[in-house]
Protein backbone atom coordinates (compact mmCIF):
# COMPACT_ATOMS: atom_id res chain seq x y z
CA UNK A 1 0.00 0.00 0.00
CA UNK A 2 1.05 3.44 -0.46
CA UNK A 3 1.66 6.13 2.19
CA UNK A 4 -1.92 8.14 2.16
CA UNK A 5 1.11 11.23 3.61
CA UNK A 6 3.12 11.07 1.14
CA UNK A 7 2.61 8.26 -1.41
CA UNK A 8 5.96 6.59 -1.13
CA UNK A 9 5.55 2.52 -0.51
CA UNK A 10 4.44 0.98 3.12
CA UNK A 11 6.34 -1.85 4.50
CA UNK A 12 4.31 -4.16 6.78
CA UNK A 13 5.92 -5.62 10.04
CA UNK A 14 4.59 -8.02 12.45
CA UNK A 15 6.02 -7.89 16.22
CA UNK A 16 4.20 -9.63 19.06
CA UNK A 17 1.05 -10.34 16.71
CA UNK A 18 0.40 -6.39 15.51
CA UNK A 19 0.68 -5.85 12.21
CA UNK A 20 2.12 -2.37 11.55
CA UNK A 21 2.86 -0.48 8.44
CA UNK A 22 5.60 2.05 8.03
CA UNK A 23 5.90 4.58 5.36
CA UNK A 24 9.67 3.70 3.89
CA UNK A 25 9.29 7.97 3.23
CA UNK A 26 8.40 9.74 5.77
CA UNK A 27 8.18 6.96 8.15
CA UNK A 28 4.50 7.14 9.71
CA UNK A 29 2.61 4.50 10.90
CA UNK A 30 -0.57 2.91 9.87
CA UNK A 31 -2.34 0.51 12.65
CA UNK A 32 -5.65 -1.61 11.73
CA UNK A 33 -8.90 -1.17 13.42
CA UNK A 34 -8.08 -2.71 17.11
CA UNK A 35 -4.80 -2.57 16.64
CA UNK A 36 -3.67 0.71 18.94
CA UNK A 37 -5.48 -1.44 21.43
CA UNK A 38 -3.54 -3.85 21.14
CA UNK A 39 -0.41 -2.25 21.44
CA UNK A 40 -2.06 -0.20 24.45
CA UNK A 41 -2.50 -3.93 25.99
CA UNK A 42 1.08 -5.16 25.41
CA UNK A 43 2.76 -1.37 27.02
CA UNK A 44 0.34 -2.95 29.87
CA UNK A 45 1.42 -6.41 29.98
CA UNK A 46 5.19 -4.84 29.85
CA UNK A 47 5.06 -3.00 32.90
CA UNK A 48 3.15 -6.17 34.67
CA UNK A 49 5.18 -9.04 36.52
CA UNK A 50 5.77 -11.67 34.34
CA UNK A 51 3.22 -14.13 34.05
CA UNK A 52 3.20 -17.50 36.05
CA UNK A 53 4.56 -20.33 33.89
CA UNK A 54 2.55 -22.03 32.11
CA UNK A 55 -0.56 -19.39 31.62
CA UNK A 56 -2.03 -19.00 28.18
CA UNK A 57 -0.62 -16.02 26.51
CA UNK A 58 -2.46 -13.13 24.46
CA UNK A 59 0.02 -12.85 22.34
CA UNK A 60 3.33 -14.69 21.02
CA UNK A 61 6.30 -14.18 22.42
CA UNK A 62 8.41 -15.41 19.60
CA UNK A 63 9.55 -12.98 16.48
CA UNK A 64 7.98 -13.92 13.29
CA UNK A 65 8.58 -12.46 9.89
CA UNK A 66 7.37 -9.24 8.56
CA UNK A 67 5.33 -11.17 6.43
CA UNK A 68 3.53 -13.38 8.54
CA UNK A 69 0.08 -13.99 9.31
CA UNK A 70 -1.44 -11.91 11.73
CA UNK A 71 -0.77 -14.62 15.37
CA UNK A 72 -3.39 -14.51 18.15
CA UNK A 73 -5.59 -11.45 17.39
CA UNK A 74 -9.50 -10.91 17.28
CA UNK A 75 -10.32 -13.89 16.28
CA UNK A 76 -8.45 -13.25 12.15
CA UNK A 77 -5.54 -15.10 11.36
CA UNK A 78 -3.82 -18.30 13.21
CA UNK A 79 -5.88 -21.37 11.24
CA UNK A 80 -4.75 -23.64 14.28
CA UNK A 81 -7.05 -24.26 17.52
CA UNK A 82 -8.08 -27.32 19.70
CA UNK A 83 -8.46 -29.69 16.16
CA UNK A 84 -6.06 -29.36 13.49
CA UNK A 85 -7.49 -28.77 9.98
CA UNK A 86 -7.32 -31.42 7.82
CA UNK A 87 -5.50 -29.94 5.03
CA UNK A 88 -2.39 -28.55 7.23
CA UNK A 89 -2.53 -32.51 9.10
CA UNK A 90 -1.55 -32.92 5.23
CA UNK A 91 0.69 -30.34 4.62
CA UNK A 92 2.87 -31.11 7.67
CA UNK A 93 4.16 -34.63 5.72
CA UNK A 94 4.51 -33.33 2.68
CA UNK A 95 7.43 -31.84 0.51
CA UNK B 1 9.20 -43.08 3.71
CA UNK B 2 13.02 -43.34 2.44
CA UNK B 3 14.05 -45.65 0.85
CA UNK B 4 17.29 -47.74 0.63
CA UNK B 5 18.56 -50.24 -1.37
CA UNK B 6 20.53 -53.34 -0.31
CA UNK B 7 23.47 -54.88 -2.42
CA UNK B 8 20.92 -57.63 -4.23
CA UNK B 9 23.31 -60.39 -5.16
CA UNK B 10 22.17 -62.62 -2.74
CA UNK B 11 18.39 -62.44 -4.89
CA UNK B 12 20.45 -62.88 -7.95
CA UNK B 13 21.69 -66.37 -6.95
CA UNK B 14 18.28 -67.44 -5.74
CA UNK B 15 16.88 -70.33 -8.02
CA UNK B 16 13.72 -69.67 -7.58
CA UNK B 17 13.71 -66.00 -8.34
CA UNK B 18 16.62 -66.37 -10.82
CA UNK B 19 14.74 -65.67 -14.30
CA UNK B 20 12.98 -62.23 -12.86
CA UNK B 21 15.52 -61.32 -10.60
CA UNK B 22 17.99 -60.67 -13.34
CA UNK B 23 16.10 -59.56 -15.66
CA UNK B 24 15.45 -56.43 -13.93
CA UNK B 25 18.42 -55.83 -12.04
CA UNK B 26 20.30 -54.41 -14.50
CA UNK B 27 22.88 -51.38 -14.95
CA UNK B 28 20.62 -47.96 -14.09
CA UNK B 29 19.22 -46.96 -17.10
CA UNK B 30 19.50 -50.24 -19.16
CA UNK B 31 15.94 -51.18 -18.80
CA UNK B 32 14.95 -48.41 -20.75
CA UNK B 33 15.64 -50.22 -23.91
CA UNK B 34 13.23 -52.70 -23.08
CA UNK B 35 10.55 -51.72 -25.42
CA UNK B 36 7.32 -53.04 -23.96
CA UNK B 37 8.39 -51.04 -20.59
CA UNK B 38 9.06 -47.89 -21.65
CA UNK B 39 6.83 -44.57 -22.65
CA UNK B 40 3.88 -45.75 -20.80
CA UNK B 41 2.58 -42.62 -18.46
CA UNK B 42 2.23 -42.62 -15.03
CA UNK B 43 -1.02 -42.96 -13.92
CA UNK B 44 -0.02 -40.66 -10.88
CA UNK B 45 2.00 -37.66 -12.04
CA UNK B 46 1.78 -37.03 -16.28
CA UNK B 47 4.17 -33.91 -15.32
CA UNK B 48 6.56 -35.68 -12.93
CA UNK B 49 10.19 -36.73 -14.68
CA UNK B 50 10.49 -40.57 -14.94
CA UNK B 51 7.35 -42.01 -16.08
CA UNK B 52 8.37 -44.23 -18.39
CA UNK B 53 7.04 -47.32 -16.56
CA UNK B 54 3.56 -48.28 -15.67
CA UNK B 55 2.63 -47.85 -12.05
CA UNK B 56 1.41 -51.02 -11.22
CA UNK B 57 4.46 -52.66 -12.75
CA UNK B 58 7.20 -51.41 -11.16
CA UNK B 59 4.99 -51.88 -7.84
CA UNK B 60 4.51 -55.11 -7.92
CA UNK B 61 8.05 -55.84 -8.63
CA UNK B 62 9.35 -53.53 -5.99
CA UNK B 63 6.93 -55.43 -3.73
CA UNK B 64 8.57 -58.61 -5.40
CA UNK B 65 11.75 -57.54 -4.63
CA UNK B 66 11.35 -56.34 -0.89
CA UNK B 67 9.94 -59.57 -0.31
CA UNK B 68 13.19 -61.14 -1.37
CA UNK B 69 15.00 -59.06 0.54
CA UNK B 70 13.34 -59.52 3.87
CA UNK B 71 13.49 -63.25 3.93
CA UNK B 72 16.68 -65.19 3.68
CA UNK B 73 15.22 -68.37 2.65
CA UNK B 74 12.49 -68.51 -0.31
CA UNK B 75 9.81 -70.13 1.34
CA UNK B 76 6.38 -69.22 1.14
CA UNK B 77 5.71 -66.17 3.55
CA UNK B 78 2.53 -65.05 5.21
CA UNK B 79 3.60 -60.68 5.55
CA UNK B 80 1.86 -59.49 2.60
CA UNK B 81 3.82 -56.04 1.38
CA UNK B 82 2.41 -52.88 2.17
CA UNK B 83 2.39 -50.31 -0.51
CA UNK B 84 3.79 -46.91 1.64
CA UNK B 85 3.81 -44.40 -0.82
CA UNK B 86 3.50 -44.32 -4.63
CA UNK B 87 4.69 -41.19 -6.46
CA UNK B 88 6.92 -40.33 -8.87
CA UNK B 89 9.68 -39.32 -7.05
CA UNK B 90 9.64 -42.29 -4.59
CA UNK B 91 7.90 -45.88 -4.38
CA UNK B 92 7.97 -47.60 -1.12
CA UNK B 93 6.97 -50.52 -0.30
CA UNK B 94 7.13 -52.25 2.42
CA UNK B 95 7.26 -56.35 3.28
CA UNK B 96 7.76 -57.03 6.98
CA UNK B 97 10.71 -55.29 8.30
CA UNK B 98 12.31 -54.39 5.24
CA UNK B 99 11.05 -51.42 3.13
CA UNK B 100 12.28 -51.15 -0.87
CA UNK B 101 12.23 -47.47 -1.89
CA UNK B 102 12.17 -47.25 -6.36
CA UNK B 103 13.52 -43.65 -6.43
CA UNK B 104 12.92 -40.99 -9.06
CA UNK B 105 13.96 -42.16 -12.64
CA UNK B 106 15.96 -39.39 -13.13
CA UNK B 107 18.08 -39.55 -9.95
CA UNK B 108 21.97 -39.89 -10.45
CA UNK B 109 23.01 -43.00 -9.88
CA UNK B 110 26.75 -41.82 -7.99
CA UNK B 111 25.14 -38.26 -6.66
CA UNK B 112 22.62 -41.09 -4.79
CA UNK B 113 25.15 -43.25 -3.99
CA UNK B 114 27.15 -40.55 -2.08
CA UNK B 115 24.46 -39.33 -0.11
CA UNK B 116 23.89 -43.20 0.99
CA UNK B 117 27.30 -43.47 2.17
CA UNK B 118 27.49 -40.35 4.14
CA UNK B 119 23.97 -41.54 5.97
CA UNK B 120 26.18 -45.12 6.91
CA UNK B 121 28.59 -42.21 8.93
CA UNK B 122 25.64 -40.97 10.87
CA UNK B 123 24.01 -44.16 12.78
CA UNK B 124 22.66 -42.03 15.53
CA UNK B 125 20.60 -39.44 13.32
CA UNK B 126 19.91 -41.21 9.88
CA UNK B 127 18.30 -44.33 9.36
CA UNK B 128 20.84 -46.75 7.87
CA UNK B 129 20.59 -48.58 5.09
CA UNK B 130 20.51 -52.18 4.79
CA UNK B 131 23.35 -52.02 2.22
CA UNK B 132 25.48 -49.38 0.77
CA UNK B 133 24.75 -49.09 -2.77
CA UNK B 134 21.83 -48.57 -4.68
CA UNK B 135 20.30 -51.35 -7.53
CA UNK B 136 18.01 -50.91 -10.57
CA UNK B 137 14.85 -51.60 -11.01
CA UNK B 138 13.16 -50.54 -14.36
CA UNK B 139 15.85 -47.55 -14.66
CA UNK B 140 15.21 -46.41 -11.23
CA UNK B 141 17.93 -47.09 -8.45
CA UNK B 142 16.33 -49.18 -5.51
CA UNK B 143 17.46 -48.81 -1.97
CA UNK B 144 16.15 -51.38 0.99
CA UNK B 145 15.98 -50.13 4.65
CA UNK B 146 14.56 -51.17 7.73
CA UNK B 147 10.75 -50.24 8.88
CA UNK B 148 10.91 -47.52 10.99
CA UNK B 149 7.09 -46.53 12.96
CA UNK B 150 6.31 -43.11 11.64
CA UNK B 151 4.77 -39.81 13.08
CA UNK B 152 0.93 -40.45 13.25
CA UNK B 153 -0.48 -39.32 10.43
CA UNK B 154 -3.63 -39.19 12.31
CA UNK B 155 -2.46 -37.55 15.47
CA UNK B 156 0.26 -35.02 14.28
CA UNK B 157 0.02 -33.00 18.08
CA UNK B 158 2.32 -35.79 18.98
CA UNK B 159 4.91 -34.48 16.41
CA UNK B 160 8.32 -34.88 18.24
CA UNK B 161 9.55 -31.61 17.46
CA UNK B 162 12.61 -32.25 20.07
CA UNK B 163 13.70 -35.13 18.65
CA UNK B 164 13.52 -33.02 15.03
CA UNK B 165 15.55 -30.40 16.19
CA UNK B 166 18.23 -32.32 17.87
CA UNK B 167 18.46 -35.06 15.21
CA UNK B 168 19.46 -31.76 12.76
CA UNK B 169 21.39 -29.92 15.05
CA UNK B 170 23.97 -33.25 14.90
CA UNK B 171 23.12 -32.96 11.53
CA UNK B 172 24.31 -29.90 10.70
CA UNK B 173 27.62 -30.00 13.37
CA UNK B 174 28.82 -33.23 11.01
CA UNK B 175 31.83 -32.24 9.09
CA UNK B 176 30.29 -33.20 5.74
CA UNK B 177 31.89 -36.04 3.52
CA UNK B 178 33.86 -34.83 0.85
CA UNK B 179 32.42 -34.61 -2.73
CA UNK B 180 28.52 -34.85 -1.10
CA UNK B 181 26.65 -32.80 -3.59
CA UNK B 182 24.63 -29.95 -2.59
CA UNK B 183 21.50 -30.54 -0.86
CA UNK B 184 18.64 -30.21 -3.47
CA UNK B 185 16.54 -27.95 -1.31
CA UNK B 186 16.18 -25.18 -3.85
CA UNK B 187 15.99 -27.38 -6.80
CA UNK B 188 12.81 -28.92 -5.48
CA UNK B 189 11.29 -24.90 -4.84
CA UNK B 190 12.37 -24.71 -8.59
CA UNK B 191 11.04 -27.76 -9.49
CA UNK B 192 7.32 -26.81 -7.90
CA UNK B 193 7.23 -23.30 -9.79
CA UNK B 194 7.44 -24.71 -13.11
CA UNK B 195 4.40 -27.60 -12.29
CA UNK B 196 2.76 -24.07 -10.88
CA UNK B 197 3.54 -22.06 -14.26
CA UNK B 198 2.39 -25.56 -16.69
CA UNK B 199 -0.48 -26.14 -13.94
CA UNK B 200 -2.27 -22.79 -12.96
CA UNK B 201 -1.08 -20.21 -15.59
CA UNK B 202 -4.30 -18.62 -15.16
CA UNK B 203 -5.32 -18.75 -11.57
CA UNK B 204 -5.60 -15.57 -9.35
CA UNK B 205 -3.47 -17.37 -7.02
CA UNK B 206 -0.31 -17.75 -9.29
CA UNK B 207 0.58 -14.01 -9.96
CA UNK B 208 1.71 -13.13 -6.02
CA UNK B 209 3.21 -17.03 -6.04
CA UNK B 210 5.37 -15.96 -8.61
CA UNK B 211 6.16 -12.26 -7.38
CA UNK B 212 7.07 -13.88 -4.25
CA UNK B 213 9.79 -16.42 -5.97
CA UNK B 214 11.21 -13.70 -8.12
CA UNK B 215 11.79 -11.37 -4.92
CA UNK B 216 13.97 -14.35 -3.72
CA UNK B 217 18.06 -14.42 -3.70
CA UNK B 218 18.78 -16.50 -6.82
CA UNK B 219 20.93 -19.46 -4.63
CA UNK B 220 17.36 -19.99 -3.01
CA UNK B 221 15.91 -20.05 -6.68
CA UNK B 222 18.47 -22.76 -7.77
CA UNK B 223 20.15 -20.28 -9.76
CA UNK B 224 23.34 -19.60 -8.04
CA UNK B 225 25.38 -22.14 -6.01
CA UNK B 226 24.22 -21.46 -2.00
CA UNK B 227 26.35 -19.19 0.24
CA UNK B 228 27.16 -22.28 2.36
CA UNK B 229 28.69 -25.13 0.72
CA UNK B 230 29.91 -27.09 3.74
CA UNK B 231 27.01 -27.54 6.20
CA UNK B 232 25.60 -31.01 5.78
CA UNK B 233 22.09 -30.55 5.35
CA UNK B 234 18.90 -32.74 5.18
CA UNK B 235 17.39 -31.15 2.44
CA UNK B 236 13.04 -32.25 2.53
CA UNK B 237 12.27 -31.79 6.52
CA UNK B 238 8.87 -32.36 7.36
CA UNK B 239 7.47 -34.98 9.93
CA UNK B 240 6.88 -37.58 7.27
CA UNK B 241 10.97 -37.75 7.47
CA UNK B 242 11.01 -38.88 10.85
CA UNK B 243 10.77 -42.90 12.35
CA UNK B 244 11.73 -44.89 15.23
CA UNK B 245 13.81 -47.77 15.22
CA UNK B 246 13.37 -50.37 16.17
CA UNK B 247 9.49 -49.72 15.67
CA UNK B 248 7.64 -49.39 17.52
CA UNK B 249 9.71 -47.38 20.34
CA UNK B 250 13.07 -46.91 19.81
CA UNK B 251 14.65 -43.71 19.11
CA UNK B 252 13.87 -41.25 16.38
CA UNK B 253 15.67 -41.36 13.20
CA UNK B 254 15.84 -38.86 10.17
CA UNK B 255 15.15 -40.65 6.90
CA UNK B 256 14.98 -40.07 2.89
CA UNK B 257 18.96 -39.33 1.87
CA UNK B 258 17.39 -37.78 -1.62
CA UNK B 259 18.12 -34.23 -1.29
CA UNK B 260 20.63 -34.89 1.71
CA UNK B 261 24.06 -32.60 0.71
CA UNK B 262 25.54 -29.26 1.60
CA UNK B 263 23.96 -26.01 1.87
CA UNK B 264 22.14 -23.70 4.03
CA UNK B 265 20.98 -25.40 7.15
CA UNK B 266 18.86 -22.64 8.38
CA UNK B 267 16.35 -24.24 5.36
CA UNK B 268 16.14 -27.51 6.75
CA UNK B 269 14.36 -25.06 9.88
CA UNK B 270 12.45 -23.23 7.23
CA UNK B 271 9.51 -25.59 7.02
CA UNK B 272 8.40 -25.40 10.66
CA UNK B 273 8.87 -21.29 10.26
CA UNK B 274 7.09 -21.15 7.58
CA UNK B 275 4.21 -22.78 8.82
CA UNK B 276 4.78 -20.77 12.19
CA UNK B 277 4.44 -17.58 10.16
CA UNK B 278 1.50 -18.34 7.87
CA UNK B 279 -0.27 -18.93 10.86
CA UNK B 280 -0.55 -23.18 10.73
CA UNK B 281 2.00 -24.00 13.55
CA UNK B 282 0.66 -22.94 16.82
CA UNK B 283 3.64 -20.70 18.53
CA UNK B 284 4.43 -23.08 20.97
CA UNK B 285 5.20 -26.02 19.01
CA UNK B 286 7.52 -23.41 16.57
CA UNK B 287 9.73 -22.18 19.99
CA UNK B 288 9.90 -26.00 21.50
CA UNK B 289 11.36 -27.13 17.89
CA UNK B 290 13.82 -23.60 17.75
CA UNK B 291 14.41 -24.00 21.52
CA UNK B 292 15.51 -27.97 21.01
CA UNK B 293 17.69 -26.59 18.22
CA UNK B 294 19.46 -24.21 20.05
CA UNK B 295 19.86 -26.27 23.10
CA UNK B 296 21.36 -28.81 20.54
CA UNK B 297 24.09 -26.49 19.57
CA UNK B 298 22.50 -26.13 15.99
CA UNK B 299 24.87 -23.79 14.01
CA UNK B 300 21.42 -22.46 11.64
CA UNK B 301 20.96 -20.22 13.60
CA UNK B 302 21.84 -17.43 16.29
CA UNK B 303 22.04 -19.24 19.76
CA UNK B 304 19.95 -16.75 21.11
CA UNK B 305 17.96 -13.43 19.90
CA UNK B 306 15.43 -12.98 16.52
CA UNK B 307 16.21 -16.10 14.14
CA UNK B 308 14.20 -14.67 11.62
CA UNK B 309 17.61 -12.62 9.47
CA UNK B 310 18.49 -15.98 8.90
CA UNK B 311 15.60 -17.79 8.73
CA UNK B 312 13.58 -15.47 6.62
CA UNK B 313 14.83 -16.26 2.87
CA UNK B 314 14.48 -19.94 3.39
CA UNK B 315 11.02 -19.53 5.24
CA UNK B 316 9.76 -17.10 2.03
CA UNK B 317 11.10 -20.09 -0.49
CA UNK B 318 9.44 -23.26 1.47
CA UNK B 319 5.98 -21.05 1.62
CA UNK B 320 6.01 -19.88 -2.04
CA UNK B 321 6.89 -23.64 -2.62
CA UNK B 322 4.06 -24.80 -0.36
CA UNK B 323 1.78 -22.40 -2.22
CA UNK B 324 2.62 -23.43 -5.40
CA UNK B 325 1.91 -26.64 -5.29
CA UNK B 326 -1.45 -26.54 -3.08
CA UNK B 327 -2.31 -24.01 -6.43
CA UNK B 328 -1.27 -26.34 -8.92
CA UNK B 329 -2.32 -29.58 -7.12
CA UNK B 330 -5.84 -27.67 -6.45
CA UNK B 331 -6.11 -27.06 -10.17
CA UNK B 332 -5.59 -30.43 -11.36
CA UNK B 333 -8.32 -31.80 -9.26
CA UNK B 334 -10.64 -28.44 -10.17
CA UNK B 335 -11.01 -27.43 -6.45
CA UNK B 336 -10.87 -24.54 -5.20
CA UNK B 337 -8.02 -23.62 -2.37
CA UNK B 338 -9.11 -24.81 1.19
CA UNK B 339 -8.18 -22.33 4.09
CA UNK B 340 -4.87 -23.32 4.91
CA UNK B 341 -3.83 -23.39 0.93
CA UNK B 342 -4.99 -20.08 1.22
CA UNK B 343 -3.39 -18.81 4.15
CA UNK B 344 0.02 -19.81 2.34
CA UNK B 345 -0.82 -18.12 -0.64
CA UNK B 346 -2.16 -15.00 1.17
CA UNK B 347 2.05 -15.32 2.77
CA UNK B 348 3.02 -14.94 -0.41
CA UNK B 349 1.09 -11.70 -1.50
CA UNK B 350 1.90 -10.22 1.70
CA UNK B 351 5.68 -10.57 0.96
CA UNK B 352 5.50 -8.48 -1.42
CA UNK B 353 5.32 -5.31 0.96
CA UNK B 354 8.44 -7.20 3.02
CA UNK B 355 11.65 -7.35 0.86
CA UNK B 356 13.79 -10.35 2.22
CA UNK B 357 16.10 -9.82 4.90
CA UNK B 358 19.45 -10.88 3.87
CA UNK B 359 21.42 -12.60 6.44
CA UNK B 360 24.99 -11.19 6.85
CA UNK B 361 27.49 -12.49 4.35
CA UNK B 362 24.60 -13.99 2.33
CA UNK B 363 24.92 -12.45 -1.00
CA UNK B 364 21.64 -12.07 -3.31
Amino acid sequence: MQCPKCHAPMHTYNRNGVQIEQCSGCRGIFLDYGELEALTRLEGQWSQPAPPPGAPQAYPSAPAPAWGAPHGGHGHGGHYGHKRHKSFGHMLFSS
Amino acid sequence: MPAQLGSCAGILVRPSRRALSRRWLLPVGACTATGNLTCVPSRTDPHAPGSHVTADLLLSELAATAKAKAHAAAEPCPCGATTLADRPDGTVVRHADTVAKAHATDTLLPELTLRLTAATHLPGVLLQPLSPTPVALHGRPVTFWPYGAPVDPDNPDAAPWEDAATLLAALHRTPAPTGLPPMRGPVKASRAMARLRAAAPAHPATAPVLRAWSALPRWARAEAPMPDTNTLCHGDLHLGQLVRHPAPDGPWRLIDVDDLGTGVPAWDLARPAAWYACGLLPPDEWTRFLAAYRTAGGPAVPADGDPWPVLDVPARALTVQTAARAVAKAVEAGRPLDEVEQAVVDACDRMGTAPPELAAGYAK
